[in-house]
This record gives C-alpha cells, structure tokens and sequence, in this order.
C-alpha cells in the first residue's frame, strides 16, 4: 500500500532524478564537512554539542528517574531476603575498615611529618562534585555519558571523574548544566599511570574494548599481572594516585588493564575539582591529538620519553617541578641518567 | 474545497510524525536502563527509522531530516560528528535506488534486505571512524549492535506500523 505523493511540481522524471542525486550529493559533502570540523575540535561545533546536551539534559533526567525507581526497587525487593547475611557481612566489614582507618590516620599524620621534613609543597585542594549519569547508551564506536551537572556546579574539562572504585574517565564536554564524560576504556582517552609498587610511568589508552592497555612504558620495566594502577598526575589534569584498575593481561607489545569501576552500575560520578590554576593546558591534549609521537619500547624512545615527561612537568608543575622532573628523567631509562 | 486553518495545522503535524518520532527514539534509547553491557550494543533505532520510512513513505522523510537525525544522533550519543549522517544517507540512497523494487515485497524479503543495508551502514561507520582516528576500531561491539538492531526490526516495524494507520490514516 505504498501512498507516495504525486509529483506536485510536475518535473520530468531525469529532471527529479537529477535533482536527487544532487541533494544527496550536498547533504553527503555537508556531512564530510561536519566530520572535518568536529575532527578538528572547531569551537563553534563544540559549542553546539554542549548546547545539545544542555536541552536534552532536563528531559534525560526526567527519564532517568522512573528507570532509577524501578530498578531500585527490584534491587531493595531482593535485599529483603538477604538482609540478615549482609548486615553480618558489613558488621565484619566495619570492624576491618575502623582498622584500616586507624591505620590511614597514623599514615597520615606520618606523611605530614615526613613531608614537613623533606619541606614538600603540600598537594592543592580537592572538591568533589556529585552528579547523576543521565545518558549512556552511546553505541558500538563510543564510550561515554552524560552526567547531570555542569559549569553551573563547578565542572570543568578536564576533571577526573570516579567510582568509589576508581577512576571512569573525565570531563571532555560542559555545558551549563550537563557535561559529558569521555570514560577510560573510549579510544580517544589517554591517560598518564603509575603502574605497580616501582610506580613506573606509562600511559593507559582505551580502546573501545573493556580492557584499555598500557603504552608507552620504558624498555626494560618489569609489568606483572596484578599491578595496580594509579593516574600519575603528569601533564596536570589529574590528581595523582587515582586508583585506575589491575594489569590483568601481559604480552608482548600488548599490556591489558582491568578497570575497577563496575560499568553497568554506572549511577553516580564524582568530579574532582582540582584546584590547581592554569594547569589544564596542553601536554595531556599533546598525546591524545598525537603530537607527541608514540614511544613504543624502543632504543631512543627512552630519551624523547624523557624529554616529553620533562617539559610537561616544567610547563605544569611548577611546584614540585624539581622532584617530579627528577623523577621522571629517572622512570626514563637508562639512556639519560639524572646529572646528579 | 478550502481547509480551514486547523486542518491544516492537523495535517502538518501529522505529516511531521515520521521524523518526530524518529527524534524521540533517538532520544528514549539514550536513557540508562541499568542493564549490564547494553550501552555499547544497543540497537540503532534510527537506522531502523530511516529504513523504514523510506520505503513506505519517502515523501515524509525527506533527505534533510536523515541528514539532521544523523546529526542528532552524533550529538547526543556523543561520537563522531557527521559519521551517523553518512551512513544514515548511504541507507536512504540504496533504499531510494531500488523503490520499485520495495513496493511489492513481502515483510521477510524487507527485512533480509534490511540485514544487508544496515551491515553496510555500519561498515561505513566503522570504516569512518577507523579512517579518522587512523586505527583499526575494534568491532565486535559493532557487529552485536548490527545483530541487536537487526533482531529488534520486527517490533519497531510494528510500531511504525501502527504509528503509521494512527497519524498517517
């Protein structure tokens, strides 16, 4: 029962036929043009996409809350009938984490003193921003939510987002009051690490895949499944010591990390405002865009790794830029050993 | 014979529904469902609106609004701008090719058919993104999508279906 129109203005079928295909051929160039300015990070197409999820965002979160209530109900429905086993679960638990906070508090007041000693600048502030993931269906080739806060409530790009498990990505868009959140696991997210307990530096790059990898790691450095995985705080954006996940996979050439956020559970993200100012500049940018070239483990990677690491941190960290330059120019290998 | 003013609003509205549904679509499969491991694969609604609409009614689904549900589509899902709109104009182009041809076929042949357009769609896709991020994207979770939206295009057909004896008489 096909009801298509009649041809009201009457043209000639080559006539339509060619006016067809030169529509088509217009909205198909219009598209590639769209691609090159949203590839490029165009202000203007930035614009537009916080604008978007500016308007969309009231009418996600609206949605968002009948999901949220049934949901939570069938989760409290079943933990009607498993309340007495985990009460006994979390009396146990408390009685080990009030250990584990004695035990944090006594580190701390160590750390200070140490600090103090070693007249270490203290790190800046943190503030944390609460927000509700109002979007996350984002299909095959992306990896990332909308969250329910933005610049109003003080979100900024580039701030870290977390889990009370761990890091899940940062702030890559903010609108006035949504903000998108590029998650580690996407492909354009490239995150400096600290890997293991000889905290050697690499930097985590997702993939689309649920297990990002490990890049740029010296030759030589021993990685071994089970190494934790924190955010080192280079190139500024983050602070350091951000729990990220554990090496869970090592090949040659190919190092796969687990990320300790639970995806599915994805309903609140904690920003951290980190107030350090001016520090969300380029370095960090530097990588992802591709600008500073790839150092697979290589002979003279070590050297530009080195060089890279060190100009971040004196365009950065200008507080600490004496220890952590020293420490990286270390973490780089043998081929430049620090002039003591 | 004159129509008077409301008719004639009643009559735009109504001719409007294709598209307008087709945001709101966009837009509800957006919303978390809290349901492990979706969001990667969930189906592509709009690929299914486009299809469909193109073939049974391509008057009211007219090459710009597939070039702005494209782009909406990439704005708010967040990935690459203008990729949505390629492949959704690549879908409309095969559709319209080969109009004859839909008029007279049965469901099953429409949706065999379907399985053959979307997979292209999605390889666009995928060949757009692998192209401008000059890496080999990993798709797996491209081919469940494909899967997905192509297991749920019987139900949404019927609700288009529908939508369509409602709004469109």
């Amino acid at each position: 029962m096909s009801k298509r129109s009649g041809n009201a203005l009457g043209l000639a079928t080559p006539i339509r036929a060619w006016a067809q295909r030169s529509a088509f051929v217009f909205f198909f160039a219009l598209a590639i043009v769209l691609l090159v300015l949203g590839r490029a990070q165009t202000p203007a197409v930035e614009r537009v996409r916080t604008a978007v999820n500016d308007a969309i965002a009231p009418v996600l979160e609206l949605a968002t809350s009948p999901v949220a209530t049934v949901s939570d109900t069938i989760v409290s429905t079943r933990e009607l009938f498993e309340v007495r086993a985990a009460n006994e679960a979390l009396r146990q638990e408390n009685e080990r984490l009030l250990q584990w906070r004695a035990a944090a508090q006594r580190l701390e007041d160590e750390n200070r003193l140490l600090r103090d000693l070693n007249q270490l600048t203290i790190e800046p502030r943190t503030r944390y921003i609460t927000a509700r993931v109002i979007g996350d269906q984002g299909g095959a080739f992306v990896r990332s939510v909308l969250v329910s806060a933005g610049a109003r409530d003080g979100v900024e790009k580039g701030q870290a987002a977390l889990t009370g498990r761990g890091l899940a990505g940062r702030v890559a868009e903010t609108g006035r009051r949504a903000a998108r959140i590029l998650l580690v696991t996407d492909m354009n997210s490239r995150v400096p690490v600290l890997v293991g307990n000889a905290r050697d530096r690499a930097v985590l790059a997702g993939d689309n895949s649920p297990n990002p990898e490990l890049l740029y790691f010296s030759p030589g450095v021993q990685i071994r499944v089970g190494d934790r995985v924190v955010t080192s705080g280079h190139g500024g954006a983050f602070p350091s010591g951000l729990p990220i996940g554990v090496v869970t996979d090592v090949r040659e050439n190919d190092v796969r990390v687990e990320p300790y956020v639970d995806w599915s559970h994805l309903e609140f993200l904690r920003l951290v405002d980190y107030e350090l100012p001016g520090i969300l500049s380029s370095p960090e940018d530097g990588l992802a865009k591709g600008k500073i070239q790839p150092l697979k483990p290589a002979p003279d990677a070590a050297a530009s790794d080195a060089n890279a690491a060190g100009s971040a941190a004196a365009a950065g960290e200008t507080g600490t830029a004496g220890v952590t330059a020293g420490a990286v120019v270390q973490a780089g290998g043998a081929a430049t050993e620090p002039a003591q | 014979m004159k129509f008077s003013l409301w008719q004639r609003m009643d009559a735009i509205a109504r001719s409007m529904f294709p598209v307008t549904a087709t945001l709101l679509l966009i837009m509800a499969s957006m919303v978390p469902l809290r349901i492990p491991d979706l969001a990667p694969i969930i189906p592509s609604l709009s690929l299914i609106a486009v299809y469909y609409w193109t073939i049974h009614r391509p008057d009211l689904m007219p090459i710009w609004a597939v070039f702005v549900i494209g782009v909406a589509q990439d704005l708010l899902s967040g990935s690459m701008l203008g990729v949505g709109s390629i492949s959704l104009l690549v879908v409309r182009y095969l559709v319209i090719s080969q109009a004859r041809f839909f008029t007279s076929a049965s469901f099953v042949v429409i949706w065999s058919i379907f399985a053959l357009v979307a997979f292209l769609a999605f390889f666009v896709m995928w060949i757009f993104t692998s192209l401008l991020t000059a890496t080999l994207v990993e798709y797996s979770s491209a081919t469940f999508q494909y899967l997905m939206t192509l297991a749920v295009y019987p139900g949404f057909t019927w609700l288009f279906v529908h939508g369509q004896r409602l709004f469109l008489r």
